[in-house]
């Protein structure tokens, strides 16, 4: 794999390195001081940061913003962006906008329902559906056109990136659905947390038969646990999530003053094997709200210090 | 077809409260099907109101018609003779057919008496589902003859999302997931492998973001 953009993510990935991924959720207001805050927990331990867009439909900070602000701060962001809320020329509007700062990677995702969120009366867009918005970042960096046809004078240059989730039903479409995504332009992906190290490995599996991992970087996804009582609202409340009844029970076991440490080592122990299964490009670490714990994960996981690129 | 819900009562006592004299107007097409505003349905609202509007010490004048159509000129032509006689008319006919009775009769208030809810089927008694939001572009040939727009709650056109668990919607776990669906509907016809074809960025404008749409067909005018 070599780069075609400037993104320092993509180079990691193309030296061969693990890449080591993280994300930051906007607050609820102006202040971008949440973010600095953020960022300064996990600056020398990651190779870039997903910045969240309205995440479960609840509204928030833009992702756009925060981006540029990271930075300016001098480090990576990755756009996340979800049809949920914009039209064509919406999208393309702000690929634009994080173009204008290069900013240099693109997470495409569809978005939560609005009926998750706190506009549960809004309408939803969905003009495009994820697997066109990488259609999209795609056609505007490779071809430096719209989709309407005209041409973008200094095109985006961004890495095109994706989710996916092993875990959702029907199983024995993940792979093709990942497959289409690749297909669509997907060049990295980043999971749905993972707990159940088995089906994920199966899963894997059926990539590699395919080949894909050959074509897309995957990044897994991971979540530490906080308590048992996370363990089990990730378990039964999440859609699509899957938390074997053993993970959950691991966590239950510990006195409550002990969840927290085991929570992360379930997570650092996840990362060893995962890094051991062929086809796992990277890592992306969703530590929600407890960010400061990404730095201990990262080298509990050997992948500390992030290669200079 | 259309399937509407009759609005709550209150509602429509809001609606007609300044009213002396109100005509309940059903269609025998659609909201006759789905039980919300045929002939038997005027009957019952009817016997309602004017049981409400009695106790209230107002005598208003109830009275009652349904109607084969209320989305054809041809049919809303047999109240020209009456209509004068009411302050108002109540129809229980779906957006269409109370707009197009608003037309004809523009010194006449109409109300509407449903709430018109979707094209769908009645899939058992009782239980109508929407099948259908008039894209004005069918994609069905491409997904299994079960439609994403109408039935997915993202209506993704390349789905499922990651939300989709043991085939249900992650909005509500009594809703299908249309595209698991659409996979196993593939699965049966052998055509697993239509699936990973790319449906491609959809054109909307044949749809409500277009503007208001008309079909004009030169060879059946008049």
């Amino acid at each position: 794999m070599s780069a075609n953009t400037p993104s320092r993510l993509e180079k990691v990935l193309a030296n061969g390195h693990f890449a080591v991924t993280t994300e930051c959720g906007p607050p609820r207001g102006s202040d971008l001081g949440v973010i600095t805050q953020k960022a300064e927990y996990v600056k020398n331990h990651v190779d870039a940061i997903n910045v969240t867009d309205n995440q479960t439909s609840v509204t928030r900070l833009c992702s756009l913003s925060c981006c540029i602000h990271l930075k300016q701060l001098g480090l990576e962001p990755i756009l996340q962006m979800v049809t949920r809320d914009r039209n064509r020329i919406a999208l393309q509007s702000d690929i634009l906008g994080a173009a204008a700062f290069d900013i240099h990677n693109i997470l495409c995702l569809s978005g939560d329902h609005q009926s998750f969120g706190d506009h549960a009366q809004g309408q939803n867009v969905h003009d495009l559906d994820s697997m066109q918005l990488i259609q999209t970042a795609r056609h505007m960096r490779d071809e430096g056109a719209f989709l309407g046809g005209d041409a973008i004078q200094r095109p985006p240059q961004m890495f095109v990136g994706a989710a996916a989730n092993p875990f959702a039903d029907p199983f024995e479409i993940r792979v093709p659905r990942l497959a289409k995504k690749v297909k669509a332009g997907a060049e990295f992906i980043q999971t749905q947390c993972i707990y159940n190290l088995d089906k994920f490995e199966e899963w894997m599996k059926g990539i590699r038969d395919r080949g894909l991992h050959e074509e897309v970087a995957i990044l897994a996804g991971l979540t530490p646990f906080k308590s048992a009582g996370m363990a089990r609202f990730m378990k039964n409340k999440v859609p699509g999530m899957d938390v074997p009844d053993h993970v959950v029970k691991r966590m239950a076991d510990q006195p409550k003053e002990k969840q927290p440490e085991e929570g992360l080592k379930i997570c650092t122990e996840s990362m060893q094997r995962l890094k051991e299964i062929e086809g796992v490009s990277g890592f992306h670490i969703m530590a929600i709200e407890w960010e400061q714990k990404v730095p201990e994960l990262v080298e509990g996981a050997g992948l500390h210090p992030r290669p200079e690129i | 077809m259309i399937v509407a819900e009759q609005k709550p009562i209150e509602e429509i006592i809001q609606e007609i409260q300044d009213d002396h004299s109100v005509l309940i107007l059903g269609c025998n097409e659609c909201v006759t099907v789905c039980e919300a505003g045929g002939k038997k349905e005027v009957a019952v609202l009817a016997s309602a109101l004017r049981m409400h509007f009695m106790q209230q010490g107002d005598q208003k004048q109830i009275e009652e018609k349904t109607l084969e159509r209320q989305c054809d000129s041809e049919y809303l032509e047999e109240l020209r003779a009456q209509v004068d006689r009411y302050d108002s008319v109540l129809s229980l006919a779906c957006g269409a057919g109370v707009q197009f009775t608003a037309e004809k009769y523009p010194s006449t208030a109409i109300y509407p008496g449903v709430n018109t809810k979707f094209i769908g089927v009645t899939e058992e008694q009782g239980y109508w589902t929407e099948r259908c939001q008039a894209c004005g572009q069918c994609i069905l040939a491409k997904t299994g003859g079960i439609c994403p727009v109408s039935r997915c709650a993202k209506r993704l056109l390349n789905g499922p999302c990651g939300g989709s668990t043991q085939g249900k919607c992650e909005i509500n776990p009594e809703l299908d997931c249309a595209w698991q669906l659409i996979i196993d509907r593939l699965s049966s016809l052998d055509k697993l492998d239509d699936y990973e074809e790319l449906v491609p960025i959809k054109d909307w404008s044949p749809d409500r973001a277009g503007g208001p749409r008309k079909v004009v067909r030169e060879d059946v005018t008049s």
